[in-house]
């Protein structure tokens, strides 16, 4: 064994002492990792969203093709001309939203406190849905909601329809092509985007913290509102970014369960571009869209207080 | 009543669940239906012809299968882009880590119909001919952050410990990647590519702006929304809710028995 | 590696690290001998873990060389390095079950015939019967000892033990202490050891380099550090000294005592042992460890036999703990100085509120520089527990 030695500063250092440098191919390494998804998301996410604003400001027609002229009339003519769709579409979403919300907290707190051994059974049931085609299942609410269907005549008889008619929800009693129709589409075509982040974030909750309110002398609905509810916030936020969001932009319900008086923004979106071919107002259309979602998520998250979303 | 409020909760979740499972029940019992004239909407008698003959209809087992190679392709791809950017985003400090954050960020917080419009103009623009191309691209475009996602949450919560002991213990970068980080990654990896498979193969809104005259499965079931409904509609969605509930289920009893013996 | 007979010693020359403006490790020359049990220890952030992740190659050093007897190692990548680690909290591949986790650095390595081996391995840590086990199934002590022998079995030149027994309670940490001991004379693998637990370091290595900010403050055998502290670091990390600040009356002559005084008392220091030049009228930090002192009540003050140090003062607190009481007593040369008393014959007198006078043998003085903060190394002893 040789003595140990120490010198507490280096020695006079023979040269000036090499820094070293990582290697260059070590810091690259994320930049490679990171360029070919990256690029994927610049070329066919970002560049279409500057096609279509050039598109926005152009004019023409189809037979002598679309010229940018910086016409931004476009956006005002598009806006009064369809305003009545784009609150439809904020209104339809914004109350699927909260329908989602209100119908989907009690599930995801059943499944992540109530069920014991059920739980995956549960959850299972509540992704199951997803399997069978959005479109197939939206189709069934056609059936669910036909004029003769017992669900409408439980509704009726219960006088229900005779309320909703009167809040100009529903027409006599119809339920199908009806603003509730589409609203009752788009609730349960979303809900389960509501429920699995709220399950998530309940299921992380330590159930010792509702032993610990409840000894300091909280009831179960003041554990609920002190306790439990603040600690789902970031379920809650996300959920209903989850779900106003592909909410707001859908054409899929208010097509085939509503009617001519219930289109939304998305409907009108498609048909221009699809059917009438009017580029700039449909790319104006889908501009202004995109403006009032990411404006209004924006503020939602800054008053919420999450930024922890993904 | 004491015992309605004292369930309250529960009674409220199991309605909710009546909600969401209430069309695949009447999906299932209308594949039996043999309706009069073209629309499979209202209940009519017992029938087992479509059962018999699922791809009697012209055109739609084509589109059935061209959904499912779709799904498989868009997978595969925003599965190798987007394992390597989460890799990349938990592992390696870089410039711009905001700036891709928010590139990640934003295809799911924006209106699919947006980036289905804004991608459409991108290709009459360019000229590009729509079909089965234009509609992968677009898939592994919006699966790719959702992918990105899953797989994050699985990498930032693996011990960093584990990959700098394989390296100890004398695997390169590719033994180690190979051997430890991708077994470990895997759960992550898999959701990815569940939830990436489930999108694109469910995916209509896009698939309706770019796939020119190439038809879906969705956009099948969308066509035949207008022309009338096939009750064969009904049986490829049960089969369809059957066998994944049944693949659930086997897993399920799979890892129970794994469990006990492992134990044992 | 079976090359582990030829020159092995750990050289660090100039090794520093630096992230971005924070320096975590200033430049070191440190050597381990072969074959030894070399521990570093600190407080958690003193650049211990760090130095040992450079000599793993876990961690790129900014400045200096790192050699394996006579090879410049600097440069090469954890896997080609014939070290291995024992990780804190293990790092056991969780997928794998446990035979899988100690073949894998052989199997690496290209060995295709690994299981006498691996058997051998685990009838060394005496887990025979566990090889098919997932991680999880394993309580802490056997983690902690399949980490050991899925290292080990690759024969290193150098074992890095990182906080290994941090994660286990008090006496299962005993246990493996000796355990780990007993593994290193066995194989006489050179093992290099990082901790925070003063204890543990003590008994375990034949050196111990104590760390602190980044630099190595001192570096010896463990009695040696113990009884001869070179900085008030060391004097307060490793159990417990009294420091008292004093000023010098004489220097005496060299090797003779040096006289101080301290709270109007006078001390003598062994000229020997003070760590800097004293001059008179100087300051200087004079230090002596609890249990070198005796504790006599005021009353008995003249038995006190003649030439030893004395300080008078009042008791303010006593503990009873089995074999020993500690007092704490207050005194003009210094407030809360303990002192650690056998429990052969209790003097019924020594209650707090007491005036007595504390002595010892003025041999067992050590000086240090009054230039350094008097209670550094403090609270991180507490921290340790």
């Amino acid at each position: 064994m040789s003595t140990p030695t120490l010198t507490k500063e280096a020695p006079q250092p023979v040269e000036e002492p090499v820094l070293r440098k990582p290697s260059t191919r070590k810091r690259l390494v994320p930049y490679w990792l990171l360029l070919p998804g990256i690029i994927w998301l610049v070329v066919f996410f970002a560049l279409p969203l500057v096609y279509q604003a050039s598109t926005s400001i152009q004019t023409g027609s189809l037979e002598q093709g679309f010229q940018v002229t910086w016409h931004f009339q476009t956006y005002w003519d598009a806006f009064t001309e369809y305003w009545p769709q784009f609150v439809r579409s904020l209104l339809y979403a914004g109350t699927a939203t909260l329908l989602c919300l209100l119908l989907g907290y009690p599930l995801a707190y059943l499944i992540a406190f109530k069920a014991g051994r059920w739980r995956n059974l549960l959850l299972v049931l509540v992704i199951a849905p997803f399997f069978t085609s959005f479109l197939i299942r939206t189709l069934a609410w056609k059936t669910i909601l036909a004029d003769d269907s017992v669900v409408v005549d439980v509704l009726n008889a219960l006088h229900v329809l005779d309320v909703t008619s009167w809040l100009g929800w529903t027409e006599g009693e119809r339920v199908l092509a009806t603003p509730m129709a589409v609203v009752c589409g788009l609730t349960y075509n979303f809900l389960p985007f509501m429920i699995l982040p709220l399950y998530t974030s309940l299921e992380r909750i330590d159930g010792r913290l509702h032993e610990a309110a409840q000894d300091l002398y909280a009831s179960p609905a003041t554990t609920f509102r002190k306790v439990t509810f603040p600690l789902s916030m970031p379920g809650v936020v996300s959920g209903t970014l989850l779900t106003f969001i592909p909410a707001s932009g859908d054409y899929v319900n208010a097509e085939l369960l509503g009617s001519t008086d219930t289109k939304m923004v998305g409907n009108v979106i498609q048909s221009q571009f699809l059917r009438v071919l009017d580029y700039p107002t449909a790319a104006a259309l889908s501009f202004i869209l995109m403006a009032i979602v990411l404006v209004m998520v924006t503020v939602y998250i800054r008053k919420a207080g999450t930024e922890d979303l993904v | 009543m004491r015992w309605i409020r004292r369930n309250l909760v529960v009674i409220a979740g199991l309605l909710t669940l009546a909600y969401m499972i209430l069309p695949n029940i009447v999906v299932m019992v209308f594949s039996f239906n043999k309706p009069n004239g073209r629309f499979n909407y209202s209940w009519q008698r017992f029938s087992l012809d479509a059962w018999k003959d699922p791809c009697g209809v012209a055109d739609m087992c084509e589109s059935l299968s061209l959904s499912l190679q779709l799904a498989a392709w868009a997978t595969v791809g925003a599965l190798v882009l987007g394992t390597m950017i989460a890799f990349a985003l938990v592992r390696y400090r870089f410039r711009a880590r905001g700036a891709i954050n928010s590139l990640i960020f934003l295809p799911m917080a924006m209106p699919e119909v947006v980036m289905a419009a804004s991608l459409l103009t991108l290709f009459l623009n360019m000229g590009i001919e729509l079909g089965f191309w234009t509609v992968l691209i677009a898939h592994i475009m919006f699966c790719l952050s959702f992918v990105v996602t899953a797989v994050k949450a699985r990498v930032m919560s693996m011990d960093p410990r584990l990959e700098e002991a394989a390296r100890d213990l004398y695997a390169g970068p590719v033994q180690t990647f190979l051997r430890v980080t991708l077994p470990i990654a895997a759960p992550g990896i898999a959701a990815g590519a569940l939830l990436a498979f489930a999108l694109s193969f469910d995916d209509f809104i896009i698939t309706n702006f770019n796939a020119g005259s190439t038809v879906t499965f969705p956009m099948f079931v969308w066509g035949s929304a207008q022309r009338g409904t096939p009750v064969q509609i009904n049986v490829i969605g049960t089969a369809m809710f059957v066998l994944a509930v049944l693949m659930v289920v086997a897993g399920q009893i799979i890892t129970n028995r794994r469990k006990k013996t492992a134990t044992a | 590696m079976t090359d582990n007979n030829t020159g092995g010693d750990v050289r660090l020359t100039g090794i520093s690290k630096a992230y971005g403006s924070f320096t975590a490790v200033h430049p070191l020359d440190l050597t381990v001998p072969q074959g030894s049990f070399f521990a570093l220890l600190g407080a958690s952030g003193c650049g211990k873990t760090t130095t040992l992740r450079m000599i793993a190659g876990l961690e790129d050093p900014s400045t200096g060389t790192i050699f394996l007897g006579d090879k410049d190692v600097t440069d090469l990548p954890p896997y080609k390095r014939p070290v291995n680690t024992v990780f804190q909290s293990y790092a056991l591949f969780p997928h794998m079950d446990i035979s899988e986790n100690i073949a894998f650095g052989l199997r690496r390595r290209g060995i295709k015939s690994v299981k006498k081996q691996v058997d051998d391995m685990l009838e060394l840590v005496q887990l025979g019967d566990k090889a098919h086990h997932k991680p999880h199934q394993l309580s802490g002590g056997q983690q902690q000892r399949v980490a050991v022998a899925r290292a080990l079995i690759n024969h290193p030149q150098v074992l890095l033990l990182d906080e290994p027994l941090g994660a286990l309670d008090l006496k299962l940490r005993r246990q493996m202490q000796l355990e780990l001991k007993r593994i290193q004379t066995e194989v006489g693998i050179t093992f290099v050891h990082v901790t925070h637990d003063q204890e543990e370091a003590m008994t375990m290595a034949d050196q111990v380099a104590v760390m602190n900010g980044g630099r190595v403050e001192q570096l010896g055998a463990p009695a040696d550090l113990y009884e001869n502290p070179q900085t008030t670091f060391v004097a307060n990390f490793l159990g417990t000294s009294n420091l008292i600040e004093a000023e010098v009356l004489e220097t005496g002559s060299s090797g003779g005592d040096v006289l101080v005084t301290a709270g109007g008392g006078k001390l003598r220091v062994p000229g020997a042992r003070c760590t800097s030049a004293v001059r008179q009228g100087g300051k200087v930090l004079v230090g002596v460890r609890p249990e070198k002192i005796s504790l006599a009540h005021a009353d008995d003050a003249g038995s006190i036999a003649d030439g030893r140090n004395r300080v008078t003062g009042r008791i303010a607190d006593s503990s009873f703990i089995g074999v020993s009481t500690q007092y704490v007593v207050n005194s003009p040369a210094g407030a809360e100085l303990q002192v650690y008393e056998q429990n052969i014959e209790r003097d019924t007198r020594l209650v707090p509120g007491a005036e007595v006078v504390l002595h010892w043998n003025p041999a067992h003085t050590f000086g240090l520089d009054a230039a350094q903060d008097i209670d550094a190394g403090v609270e991180t002893v507490e921290d340790a527990g």
